[in-house]
């Protein structure tokens, strides 16, 4: 089954008076259950496409499908909707809401999709059991590690069983030991839920483990390798 | 939702020093107008009562040709046999007192020193002389019979240099034109406490002023004074008809009520003006927060919360701080209206002649003032948050996770 279906897609960006094409015109098609990273080097659009697939952007032209709905032309607020129980994010700073505790960011996305409390209860206990926190469940962001903020996150991302999760350079401000548990967890995670993984990435640690290579170069996907 | 109230909550611990800063701008706001607000209900009130207590009564019956700026003593402004009219009016039930009052103006001299002076002839022994009675700081009260003693305010025997005991020499116009001269024994000092009214008013017994200002059986009017001022219109109303005016306190009292209500409007607009500038910091407060948590925004759009949800959320910020400045300043502004009700204002002389305001004001609130100022406080200072919360609700997820706004 398609998860997402990116169909022609550009987008430029205006500074000032000068026009910069981060995409020139993409075309890819993202299965359930992928474990897909999008390489490439520094400005070659991997972050933009990833954003245009978790609706965070919408595309100059061209169409962005979401498990069959073509946001591309959506409000802000039904962009919202989408994002809300069909997409989890996973950010390079580890992007934790620093007010609230390990359980308080899990169960936050959880909240916003009105899971009943009991629920929601036993969902966040899963998911820290998950990611090997059941004993920070009590503890703010700074009060962990870098890796352990970061095991956080995915568990906050998968929390409303997101069809799809979004990586945006997950490894990037780990050091390789962390880095390494944090790709195996999330091989485990796609494995054990079948949900999909795309992510954003220069580095081989994330390259390593995933399944797909698309490469992006000055916006065009250069090479779709298994 | 509830989570929105903690997190909001949460985050105002995030900058303690920040928040407790602009908590307590909003608290001094709120103190200084609770106190500013206090002092004109003091001025007022002291002013309204030291004018009815003084100068007006709570109401008067006068000849109708009566003009009180001029102190005439011609037949026809006068009231003719003022005791029986006096009697008549004192047995009504909500009446404290009603006694007559002859008015003269006259000059004092004193060995080369002179000074204009407005003299009050009344009945010492009637409960609407206890003002002065009750204000004698030294020597003693006059009696109805005297025929040699006045009371002397304060300021005037100060300026003077005269003492209880001193003799000073009244002139004083006459009913036939002429003019009566008169040596008189400074019985008492008083003091009411107005020093626009203590350093010009000299009160010797109605009798006496009668009978110097050849006025006869005649006052220049009935000074009455009731058990509770708002049955005014209902004595008023029971006692016209008699063929003299009869005024009300309000009537008599137009400048000082116009003057009361005017400053009650200005103090809406300084109300608004000083919670404003309050409210101004609070404003910058949170665009601070929206600007230095601009990723967090970012993050919390990419889980899917709504615009709506991140205005409640930095709205709900600002509100924590405009309860906890509002609830503050109400404290300290009951606890300074506290200390200044013992304390006072004092100002001396206003200069004011139509209006008795007395030399030291009370500052008094009450809880509707409370309520009102809390109110304002609350509304002006959410009003001024919408916009950083504005600011933080339009932002675009993408730019928002990149900081770059």
């Amino acid at each position: 089954m398609t998860v997402a279906k990116i169909i022609d897609v550009t987008r430029s960006f205006l500074t000032g008076k000068i026009e910069t094409q981060a995409l020139r015109g993409i075309n890819l098609e993202i299965q359930q259950g992928e474990f897909t990273a999008l390489v490439g080097p520094s400005g070659s659009g991997k972050t933009t496409l990833l954003q245009l697939i978790g609706c965070l952007d919408q595309p100059t032209s061209g169409s962005v499908i979401i498990n069959g709905t073509d946001v591309s032309k959506l409000s802000r607020s039904q962009r919202a909707d989408i994002r809300r129980g069909t997409i989890g994010y996973v950010f390079q700073f580890f992007a934790l809401i620093p007010t609230l505790n390990a359980y308080e960011n899990i169960e936050m996305p959880l909240l916003l999709t009105g899971v009943n409390a009991s629920e929601r209860h036993e969902r966040v206990i899963t998911l820290l059991e998950s990611v090997g926190l059941s004993h920070r469940e009590k503890n703010r962001p700074d009060q962990m590690s870098g890796g352990e903020q970061q095991r956080v996150a995915i568990a906050r991302a998968l929390a409303t069983k997101p069809s799809m999760i979004l990586a945006d350079e997950p490894t990037a401000n780990l050091d390789s030991k962390n880095g390494e548990a944090i790709m195996e967890l999330m091989t485990r995670l796609n494995q054990e839920t079948g949900v999909t993984f795309v992510f954003a990435t220069h580095d081989q640690r994330v390259i390593k483990f995933s399944k797909r290579i698309v490469t992006l170069q000055d916006g065009l996907i250069v090479s779709d390798q298994p | 939702m509830n989570i929105l109230f903690s997190m909001a909550f949460r985050n105002i611990g995030r900058n303690k020093r920040r928040s407790i800063l602009s908590a307590v701008a909003l608290s001094v706001g709120v103190m200084l107008l609770l106190l500013m607000v206090g002092f004109l209900n003091g001025e007022m009130n002291s002013t309204q009562d030291m004018t009815i207590r003084l100068q007006s009564g709570h109401l008067q019956v006068r000849a109708p040709s009566y003009n009180e700026n001029k102190t005439s003593l011609k037949w026809e402004d006068l009231i003719e046999d003022p005791d029986k009219k006096a009697q008549q009016i004192a047995s009504l039930a909500p009446v404290l007192a009603a006694t007559p009052r002859l008015y003269l103006s006259g000059i004092l001299a004193v060995q080369e020193q002179t000074a204009g002076v407005r003299i009050y002839g009344l009945d010492p022994s009637s409960p609407a002389s206890e003002p002065y009675e009750s204000g004698i700081v030294a020597g003693t009260n006059i009696t109805p019979d005297d025929k040699n003693a006045i009371l002397m305010g304060r300021p005037l025997a100060e300026r003077l240099k005269l003492n209880v005991g001193d003799i000073i020499q009244l002139s004083v116009n006459t009913s036939n034109g002429d003019v009566a001269d008169q040596n008189f024994e400074v019985r008492g000092i008083y003091t009411t406490n107005v020093i626009g009214f203590d350093k010009s008013t000299i009160i010797m017994p109605l009798a006496k002023a009668q009978a110097m200002g050849k006025a006869e059986n005649h006052a220049s009017l009935i000074f009455v004074l009731l058990k509770d001022r708002n049955d005014t219109d209902a004595v008023i109303a029971s006692i016209q008809g008699s063929g003299y005016q009869v005024l009300g306190w309000s009537e008599m009292n137009e400048f000082m009520m116009v003057m009361e209500e005017m400053a009650g409007q200005y103090f809406i607009i300084f109300y608004i003006i000083v919670l404003s500038i309050t409210a101004s910091v609070i404003t910058n407060t949170q665009l601070m927060a929206v600007f230095e948590r601009t990723r967090e925004i970012g993050v919390l759009t990419s889980m899917g919360m709504k615009a709506r949800r991140i205005l409640a959320l930095f709205m709900l910020e600002a509100g924590y701080l405009a309860v906890a400045g509002t609830f503050i300043g109400i404290i300290l502004g009951i606890l300074v209206n506290l200390l200044f009700g013992i304390v006072g204002f004092t100002f001396g002389d206003f200069g004011l002649t139509d209006v008795l305001m007395p030399n030291t004001i009370y500052p008094q609130i009450n809880f509707s003032n409370i309520v009102e100022i809390s109110i304002y406080s609350l509304v002006i200072t959410m009003l001024a948050s919408i916009y950083p919360a504005f600011v933080a609700a339009r932002m675009e997820p993408v730019e928002a996770l990149h900081g770059s706004l």
